[in-house]
């Protein structure tokens, strides 16, 4: 029963962490009509910032903050130097320049940073297990991460329903050449949207530092789970993406966590061992799979004409 | 004319270095050098295949390279239950990958676009994991080919140059039916859709039969591929089907220019050359890679047969 | 009276709270020259597009030499006997004009799931291909890519490519679209050619031309045809002067 709750509420992180992921994945899609590769790129240098930031200053807090300003900033340089050069253009063009990037970024963390991973250690306060079930403890940090995810999955609904900002990214996600008619400046609106892309990137790539580590090719990973959330949410559907990633990351972790016994009681000890990872890696793909057949648009698609 | 004969001498003047190759290696003495050819050689063949789908039929797959490892997997599995012949594993290579790419491409066609991009994408990761949970077979760490596939005295493997050659010679073969399919009456409508789907059901073809038939077709030559690429390496991964890999052979065909017959063996050999080259003079070679990507895309349009064909008109 | 070759009845089609097809009704002929005319925004198109098969309607029905057709996908009504052309060119543009107009006849002759033999070398095609565009006196353009083709010589291409499908009934969305005077002019010379061979509808903007070629029109104005008969008729009616060819800047809304 405690494995089971905990499972759980690991499954909700996971799914929360990878919303994050998606949300700014699907967000720079919608409205910039950008395939962008490297946004796994975004969620390894906001885990190697972290780790960074932190040692230097010997605050966790501090170093989150400073990587998730840090990731915002690159990623607005990434957009203004070379990323916008790319709107418009065939989508295998997006695809092949940033692979080039993945490939890039790789190295240049192995340059700075060597090819071993980092470690980002806790503070004493956040890995205190918090009760918040009678006789049923959960690890602070992991209930952090929730929170957190779920206060910025809130602030992003709200802002991108209810601000004007909002709106105009709505409205840019649906037709593109009326809001430049409007006068907005779109530059700027794409340069923030691709910011705010990054950061979201970032931020999940640094809350998720401390649970796994902080190593290159971490983004390719699971930038992959963060396509398969969005064919099974449907593009340019945030709240697609919402329901999607938490299914997905309950689907990954509780097939971790049981998967292995389940496999045992059929196989022998290795075979189980080396198949049951596998097997739940691939139940994700499994999914997709069936939402393909049944609804090839997504499960939650945004209205779009 | 004088664009043609730039681009048609660049282009032959690779071919009779490819078909040289072993001569060069016997008389310098530089082994390496055969098995980095062949290993060319082979992932040309890979890339052509992918150029099938890809410059003539507009259909972005992003999952190729699992047919390097199906290919790879049934050579590699058969001989670990010891069944060492080559005409018994070639042809489950590519029976396996025909079947793959049937099942994929059904599903995946029910997309367009990006989506399509991103699903074979996740389905190639999804053959990566397969591999990796088989334990029996190595699992992550790989399976060892111990004796290259037995042709029983046809065809010596080991034998680096017989087994140059017999890669040369499937490049060359799978170029040639390539040619002839995609002039054919099937070729032209895959082209056609490529170019307008909606004209093209207009006037009477479903998309989905053509693109499907096409697919396998593609996925099955890969296949082929990926059985002589373990025999090359005596060895075999789940490595090789990381999508990253399936990244390489998408900018091959690009950089040797998408649509044109012999672009993908260009790209091969000047991508992987430059892998080689680019490695020895610096480990920080994916930096250079990387940036130099992005400005293939940005300004060199049609890849390298463009380029030779704009160099001729001047 | 015959069977009518098209018979379209009760077409409802919506977008969202739009009705753009309300309750649509016609009847085509066999050998008739049926107009669709209308203000823009009256559904003409979409109207096309549910003939056609490219958007399936959410009530009424669709039928072709009495088949019904209403929900059978595009690709196969062309091989029924049903060819159109687009209101704006949709064409192969990387392939020559001959190309395209081949595969029309391509898929009119036999499998197309041959590998190896060149297919433009197939005699048969090439010589429908080059019959059709002397249909419509391109046969001097057939290796030009359609990219490198005027606009008017595209319209006209395009009504090559429906001609090669030896189609029973062509349906023409605005082919003088975009035409100037004299392309317009050989434009109605070849259709006033064509449908002695073949039923056609015709959607189309240009009055002159529409008055000119027409047995029958049919007036669309917000989805719904409010008048439908022969040119001298539909000219008389009031209510049709009122929607569109008179006032033009008042439409008045039918209730």
């Amino acid at each position: 029963m405690l494995l089971v709750v905990e499972q759980f509420l690991n499954g909700l992180q996971f799914g929360l962490l990878l919303f994050l992921l998606a949300a700014g994945l699907t967000l720079v899609f919608g409205i910039m009509d950008l395939v962008n590769l490297a946004h796994g790129s975004l969620y390894m240098m906001g885990a190697y910032f972290a780790a960074t930031f932190a040692a230097w200053t010997g605050s966790f807090l501090l170093g989150a903050l400073l990587a998730l300003g840090a990731t915002l900033v690159l990623g607005i340089v990434l957009e203004m130097s070379a990323l916008r050069h790319l709107y418009g253009r065939d989508h295998l063009d997006h695809v092949l320049a940033t692979f080039g990037l993945i490939l890039f970024f790789n190295e240049a963390v192995r340059l700075v940073w060597g090819p071993a991973g980092l470690a980002l250690p806790l503070p004493a306060w956040l890995t205190v297990p918090v009760p918040i079930l009678p006789g049923i403890h959960y690890p602070a940090y992991r209930l952090a991460i929730i929170i957190v995810a779920l206060l910025v999955a809130l602030l992003l609904y709200l802002g991108v329903m209810r601000t004007r900002i909002g709106m105009l990214i709505r409205a840019g996600a649906s037709n593109r050449e009326m809001i430049g008619a409007l006068g907005i400046n779109i530059k700027l609106l794409y340069t923030l949207v691709f910011g705010l892309g990054a950061a979201l990137a970032g931020l999940a790539g640094l809350m998720q530092a401390p649970i796994l580590t902080v190593q290159i090719g971490m983004g390719e990973n699971i930038l992959i789970l963060a396509f398969v959330i969005i064919v099974i949410g449907g593009i340019g559907s945030i709240r697609g993406a919402f329901l999607a990633a938490i299914f997905v990351g309950m689907i990954d972790t509780l097939g971790r966590a049981f998967l292995p016994n389940l496999l045992r009681q059929v196989l022998s000890g290795a075979a189980a061992s080396t198949a049951a990872p596998a097997l739940s890696s691939m139940l994700i793909y499994l999914l997709m799979a069936i939402v393909l057949v049944v609804r090839p648009e997504g499960l939650f698609p945004a209205n779009r004409r | 004319m004088k664009g043609l004969s730039v681009s048609k001498a660049v282009t032959a003047l690779m071919l009779a270095g490819l078909v040289l190759l072993p001569l060069y290696s016997y008389l310098s003495g530089n082994v390496f050098i055969l098995t980095l050819f062949t290993r060319i050689v082979i992932l040309a063949l890979a890339a052509a295949s992918l150029n099938l789908i890809m410059g003539f039929g507009g259909m972005m797959s992003f999952g190729h390279a699992a047919y390097l490892g199906i290919g790879g997997y049934a050579v590699g599995m058969l001989a670990q239950e010891g069944v060492g012949s080559g005409f018994i594993q070639f042809p489950v290579a590519l029976a396996a990958s025909a079947i793959y790419a049937l099942v994929i491409g059904a599903l995946s066609l029910r997309t367009r676009g990006v989506y399509f991009i991103m699903i074979t994408l996740a389905f190639a990761q999804m053959a990566y994991y397969v591999a990796s949970g088989l334990a029996r077979y190595g699992g992550d760490d790989g399976l060892t080919v111990y004796k290259r596939s037995d042709f029983s005295g046809l065809i010596n493997l080991s034998n680096r140059t017989q087994f140059y050659y017999l890669c040369l010679a499937c490049l060359f073969g799978v170029i040639f039916l390539i040619w002839r399919i995609v002039n054919s009456r099937f070729g032209l409508v895959v082209q056609g859709l490529r170019s307008n789907e909606q004209r093209m059901q207009a006037i009477g073809f479903p998309a989905k039969r053509y693109q499907l038939v096409c697919f396998v077709i593609s996925g099955t030559m890969c296949g082929l591929a990926g059985a002589l690429l373990a025999n090359n390496t005596d060895f075999v991964s789940p490595a090789v089907m990381y999508w990253t890999r399936s990244g390489d052979l998408m900018v091959m065909v690009i950089l040797g220019g998408m649509g044109t017959l012999l672009g993908p063996v260009m790209g091969a050999v000047v991508y992987l050359l430059l892998e080689e080259f680019l490695s020895q003079i610096t480990e920080y070679w994916a930096l250079i890679m990387g940036p130099l990507l992005l400005l293939i895309v940005l300004f060199g349009r049609g890849g390298i047969m463009g380029l030779l064909g704009r160099a001729g008109r001047g | 009276m015959a069977e009518p070759l098209l018979r379209v009845e009760k077409l409802v089609r919506r977008f969202g709270g739009i009705v753009a097809t309300d309750h649509v009704s016609l009847d085509v002929a066999s050998g008739e020259l049926h107009a669709i005319i209308g203000p823009n925004g009256a559904g003409k198109t979409t109207l096309i597009s549910q003939l056609t098969g490219h958007l399936a309607p959410h009530a009424g029905s669709v039928s072709l030499g009495g088949r019904d057709i209403t929900y059978l996908p595009a690709y196969r009504r062309c091989a029924l006997g049903l060819a159109r052309s687009f209101q704006i060119t949709s064409l192969l543009l990387d392939f020559t004009a001959a190309d395209n107009v081949a595969l029309a006849a391509q898929a009119h002759a036999g499998t197309s799931f041959r590998f190896f033999a060149n297919a433009r070398k197939e005699k048969g095609l090439r010589a429908a291909a080059h019959a059709a565009l002397d249909r419509v006196g391109l046969a001097h353009r057939a290796d030009v890519l359609v990219s490198k083709l005027s606009h008017g010589e595209r319209r006209q291409i395009e009504l090559a490519v429906a001609l090669a499908s030896k189609p029973k009934l062509l349906l023409l969305d605005e082919p003088m679209a975009g035409l100037g005077v004299t392309e317009s002019q050989g434009m109605v010379k070849l259709l006033q050619e064509l449908r002695k061979e073949v039923s056609i509808v015709l959607v189309e903007h240009d009055m002159p031309a529409v008055f000119a070629l027409a047995d029958r029109i049919s007036v669309l104005v917000y989805g719904r045809v409010i008048a439908s008969g022969n040119p001298d008729a539909i000219r008389a009616n009031e209510d049709v002067k009122r929607a569109y060819l008179g006032d033009q800047h008042v439409v008045t809304h039918h209730g």
